[in-house]
């Protein structure tokens, strides 16, 4: 298994020495040569003029499991998120886009629920779109646990066994859902930003973006069910609400030892820190370097005021002290997707955009006219942005 | 007490750039790195060394340019490491990494405590951590911003763990596998000394065979679940607009765009 | 330009860039304005193994020597010479226990040193006696097993923040130039107190006080050396130590180079960047070639220095008395170059330009240096060399 490079097509342009994120490739003699240092992760391919760059697999390719092939798994499933007993925000999303793959692939939509007393949840998602809410009612797991939520989860998935399992890229989802997918021995692709289905082969096409979202990656699991994704909240649309449920609600009960866990909860603290929710803001200023020093955050509070916004910041911003770390947007901050994201002084590294170019509206205010910031913008104001803020503060106090 | 620290070596993704004509990545001669937040991995261990007198390895699977990561973390105090490199390994997806990883580790067992940076800044999956702890069998905490606690008499641990809301204090029975944020500590500078030990420090190298196991799922790209279909550049946002000149005058345009476009 | 270090040597200098890039450069504006002494960064000094590299590996050392403390200074200075005197100071604190202490004295001081748990400082200068040495009022008078010191140093770099002090006090008067003693004194010893903090021009974050020593008993065994060679010792501790001043300069001055240069190539005037006109070009030429000399003397009298040879006096002024008159020329020319801008206090080079000045200063005045010199030549010829 290895990648190759079809000598009669090679030109040695050099599209792909320069593509390869660890420089395992190199033009010798007009002809580019991949050495042994080679990680397959098939950057090369999609950039050659002339397709000269193949992935050669090896003939002999394992299924899932000895003696089940894939076309016995059925349904199209949600994790049910539920945090002292109220479902997740990103649960509904889920049902919008898992709706839209069940439709494709003409099967049900059920959503998975743990937890204690989520009666009442649980008809709420029916409303939704959910066919059916698998409900796992007990006391034992009204609180999280990897160990629970890994054995009730894998144990529904090996009784039923459905094709695709979604579930929200949340800190719980996050921490089990790779327990779940090495326990039921599958693929799973993290934080995906879209779903679809290839009809032909029932593949769920699982796109995220990888090497700090320079690139994107479609990933699939063709020979293991069932396929399992995670999506990040606010990455997809919520579902539509109805008034004329259909599905149903179906009590399942599990063996009694898979309600341990070797954890214990002591206790739960909230943030006690201001509250910075920028994951559920619908409107964000972020300030940066730009901004020169932390009495200039006022300019921003002011707007963020007056437009009801969440205040972010840049790295820079955040490393200078001007503004503590929970406020920070990008790589190693936090990834949001608002309607309208305001960005002052802020030059456009590719790790701050990565943490916002998935926002409706992005517009940049900037006094250097070649920020990268500005190729992402869809609205760029070149100027001066101590002149510029209390400028808008104005004009958005008047027209709203 | 043995404590486990698994890294990854990483290209530097902040240099990698986009071409804004060709969408493709222009890639300035990027270094490799040890994954920054495997850093606060490995300094939590090492504190934990220095309270309890345990002893500390890393364990890192990649090419053989990683030896580099793994004398990094020696030279800030761990005391041994283990590079896991073969052909046969490339390619491997999150799934497989975590299996070939559980073999080096029950190789290295008995263990107490593993330690796994919260995810790479390259795939940034965060899956391997808690496959990790489930090829072995062992309990894990994910996002730990802080250990409270370790009752060595006990095997019981007490962390902190970072939620979207706050954080839960939990308890968690050792062996146990722990993922950590940036928040819970400051990692050191390798100190001269350190340097001076990584630079004479003999480093295994583990083979595919070495890791033997009478499991048979293999190794590498084709034996992960998961497949690339296809790269491709991120979609372009289409050209935007651009004002100039005076302030209030630029402002007034912008929310007449905005009220237009129904985004206020 | 290559200067032919060693693995270790390498690593010493990048080990002190990362940090002076990491934990300096973020803080070092702050560090200056409000004139906090950076314990911080000495702790990660201090953990780096950085305090060890010039002394014997039996004491906790690296068995490196003036060279290898030239080079992590100089990097320090590069981004802060007022952090960078607080590392050079404690070096310079110590030499004289270094030189002509006894096995018990190294034992007992040297260790804590290297590790970086104690700082430690030089005190010589009196109100009275700056360039003139020999004036020190400072006395020390033998009661029974102990000596009682009576005296005021003055500007004493890390006083109050040090632990360990070398004190220069006179044991006889009558002797003139063979009167004087050196000391270990430590902080909290009764009878020793520090006057205020000084108000510099420059290197801020560095600590600067007076010792007040009143009735400050110490114990006999705290006598380095003889009684008598109180002024050798000082003149072959800052012989030594001097490199490291140069290397203080070179950094402060590479420094000042580093942010013209960037600035030179952004700042746009007349629709070109101003590192496109000569004049420009030329004062950029003139002060790296300043820089580049100036390094190339201060290695050299390092490694003169630890070659261990005897007659280090001229070279080592000369490297002072270069890079210090360098450094002050190249950052006043930085200055210059960003013109409106190097003026305000929101870009570093304006400080820079404060931190060189002391570098003429201090270690014995630049005319001193040219006494040095010149007496060292004329001597030199006199014996026919």
């Amino acid at each position: 298994m290895g990648i190759i490079i079809q000598k009669d097509l090679c030109t040695g342009c050099g599209a792909c020495t320069s593509q390869c994120p660890i420089g395992a490739i190199k033009v010798v003699n007009n002809q580019a040569l991949i050495d042994e240092t080679c990680i397959l992760c098939q950057a090369c391919l999609s950039v050659c003029p002339t397709e000269a760059i193949l992935l050669q697999e090896e003939k002999k390719l394992r299924p899932a499991t000895e003696g089940v092939t894939e076309s016995i798994y059925e349904g199209v499933w949600i994790f049910g998120e539920q945090r002292h007993g109220v479902i997740s925000d990103v649960v509904y999303e889920l049902l919008g886009e898992g709706r839209k793959l069940a439709d494709k692939l003409g099967t049900h939509l059920w959503v998975i629920v743990l937890g204690s007393e989520m009666r009442s949840e649980a008809e709420k998602l029916l409303h939704y779109g959910a066919d059916l809410v698998c409900l796992v009612d007990h006391p034992d797991l009204s609180h999280f646990h990897d160990d629970s939520y890994t054995g009730v989860l894998s144990y529904l998935i090996e009784k039923y066994k459905p094709e695709i399992v979604l579930s929200g890229a949340t800190a719980i989802g996050r921490s089990f859902i790779p327990r779940v997918a090495v326990r039921v021995k599958t693929g799973l692709t993290a934080d995906c930003t879209a779903l679809d289905i290839d009809p032909d082969q029932r593949l769920l096409l699982q796109t995220r973006p990888a090497f700090g979202g320079n690139v994107m990656a479609t990933i699939t699991s063709p020979f293991h069910r069932p396929q399992m994704a995670t999506v990040r909240h606010k990455v997809m649309k919520k579902a539509v609400y109805s008034d004329a449920p259909k599905g149903t609600i179906r009590l399942e009960t599990v063996p009694e030892n898979l309600l341990s866990s070797r954890t214990d909860v002591i206790s739960l603290v909230k943030d006690l820190i201001e509250q910075v929710n920028l994951a559920d803001a619908d409107i964000i200023i972020a300030g940066g370097r730009g901004l020169g020093g932390p009495q200039n955050f006022q300019l921003l509070q002011d707007l963020a005021h007056t437009l009801g916004a969440a205040v972010a910041a840049s790295r820079a911003a955040v490393d200078a002290g001007w503004i503590p770390y929970s406020h920070q947007v990008g790589q190693t901050g936090k990834t949001v997707c608002p309607k309208l994201y305001i960005a002052c002084g802020i030059s456009g590294a590719i790790q701050h955009l990565v943490g916002m170019q998935s926002s409706n509206t992005i517009v940049a205010i900037n006094k250097d006219p070649e920020a990268p910031i500005f190729s992402v913008a869809d609205y760029g104001l070149v100027g001066n942005l101590f002149e510029i803020l209390p400028s808008l503060t104005k004009k958005f106090k008047e027209a709203l | 007490m043995n404590i486990i620290v698994c890294i990854k070596q990483v290209p530097e993704t902040g240099n990698v750039k986009i071409d804004p004509e060709t969408h493709t990545l222009i890639r300035s001669g990027v270094p490799s790195i040890i994954n920054p937040m495997d850093t606060y991995a490995i300094e939590e261990a090492l504190r934990w060394k220095e309270k309890l007198g345990a002893s500390t390895t890393v364990l890192t699977m990649g090419p053989p340019q990683a030896h580099d990561a793994l004398r990094e973390a020696i030279s800030m105090g761990i005391d041994q490491a283990i590079v896991l490199s073969d052909q046969k390994f490339a390619g491997s997806d999150t799934y497989v990494t975590a299996y070939t990883l559980a073999l080096a580790v029950r190789k290295l067992a008995p263990y107490d405590l593993i330690f796994c940076g919260k995810q790479a800044i390259d795939g940034d999956t965060a899956q391997v951590g808690p496959g990790l702890a489930e090829h072995l069998g062992i309990a894990h905490i994910a996002y730990v911003k802080k250990i409270e606690e370790i009752d060595q008499e006990r095997a019981v641990l007490r962390a902190q763990r970072l939620m979207e809301d706050g954080y839960e204090v939990v308890d968690i029975r050792l062996p146990a596998l722990l993922t950590v944020v940036k928040e819970i500590n400051e990692p050191r500078f390798p100190s001269l000394k350190g340097k001076m030990r990584a630079r004479k420090c003999e480093i295994p190298v583990w083979r595919a065979e070495d890791l033997g196991g009478e499991e048979m799922m293999g190794f590498g790209l084709s034996a992960s679940p998961t497949r690339v279909k296809a790269i491709f550049a991120p979609p372009g946002r289409g050209k935007g607009e651009i004002f100039n000149g005076e302030a209030s005058v630029m402002a007034q345009e912008l929310v007449e765009r905005l009220r237009a476009q129904k985004v206020i | 330009m290559y200067y032919f270090l060693t693995e270790e040597q390498t690593e010493i200098q990048s080990l002190a860039r990362r940090i002076a890039k990491e934990k300096v450069l973020p803080i070092r504006a702050e560090l200056d304005e409000k004139e906090e002494f950076p314990w911080q960064i000495m702790k990660s000094l201090a953990e780096a193994d950085l305090f060890s590299i010039y002394l014997p590996e039996e004491y906790g050392g690296m068995d490196g020597g003036c060279f290898e403390l030239c080079l992590a200074i100089e990097e320090l200075s590069r981004i802060c010479g007022g952090v960078a005197v607080c590392y050079a100071a404690s070096a310079l604190g110590s030499f004289p226990i270094l030189l002509f202490g006894n096995g018990q004295q190294k034992q007992k001081y040297l260790p804590e040193i290297a590790q970086g748990k104690k700082l430690s400082a030089f005190a010589l200068t009196e109100a009275n006696a700056g360039s003139d040495a020999g004036g020190i009022l400072t006395t020390a008078r033998v009661v029974g097993n102990e000596y009682v010191l009576n005296g005021t140093k003055q500007w004493i770099t890390n006083g109050g923040e040090a632990e360990i002090y070398t004190v220069i006090a006179m044991t006889d008067k009558a002797k003139g130039s063979r009167g004087a003693s050196a000391f270990i004194v430590e902080k909290g010893t009764p009878g020793f107190e520090f006057g205020k903090k000084e108000k510099k021009m420059g290197i801020r974050s560095s600590a600067t006080r007076e010792l007040v020593f009143t009735d400050c008993r110490i114990p006999k065994e705290n006598l380095l050396g003889r009684e008598g060679t109180g002024f050798m010792i000082a003149m072959r501790t800052l012989d030594t130590s001097r490199p490291g001043i140069g290397a203080q300069a070179i950094g402060i001055a590479q420094g000042a180079l580093d942010e013209a240069l960037d600035y030179a190539r952004e700042r746009v005037q007349f629709e070109r960047p101003i590192s496109s006109f000569q004049v420009i070009q030329h004062m950029l030429a003139d002060m790296a070639t300043q820089v580049e000399a100036a390094r190339a003397l201060t290695y050299t009298a390092a490694r003169f220095i630890d070659s261990g040879a005897k007659d280090v006096s001229k070279i080592s002024a000369m490297a002072k008395v270069f890079a210090s008159d360098v450094a002050m020329h190249v950052t006043t020319q930085a200055v210059q170059i960003l013109g409106g801008y190097g003026y305000m206090r929101d870009y570093p080079v304006e400080k820079m330009m404060r931190d060189a000045k002391i570098t003429q200063i201090y270690e014995g005045t630049n005319q001193i240096q040219r006494n040095v010199i010149a007496l060292q030549l004329i001597k030199e010829k006199a014996r026919g060399k």
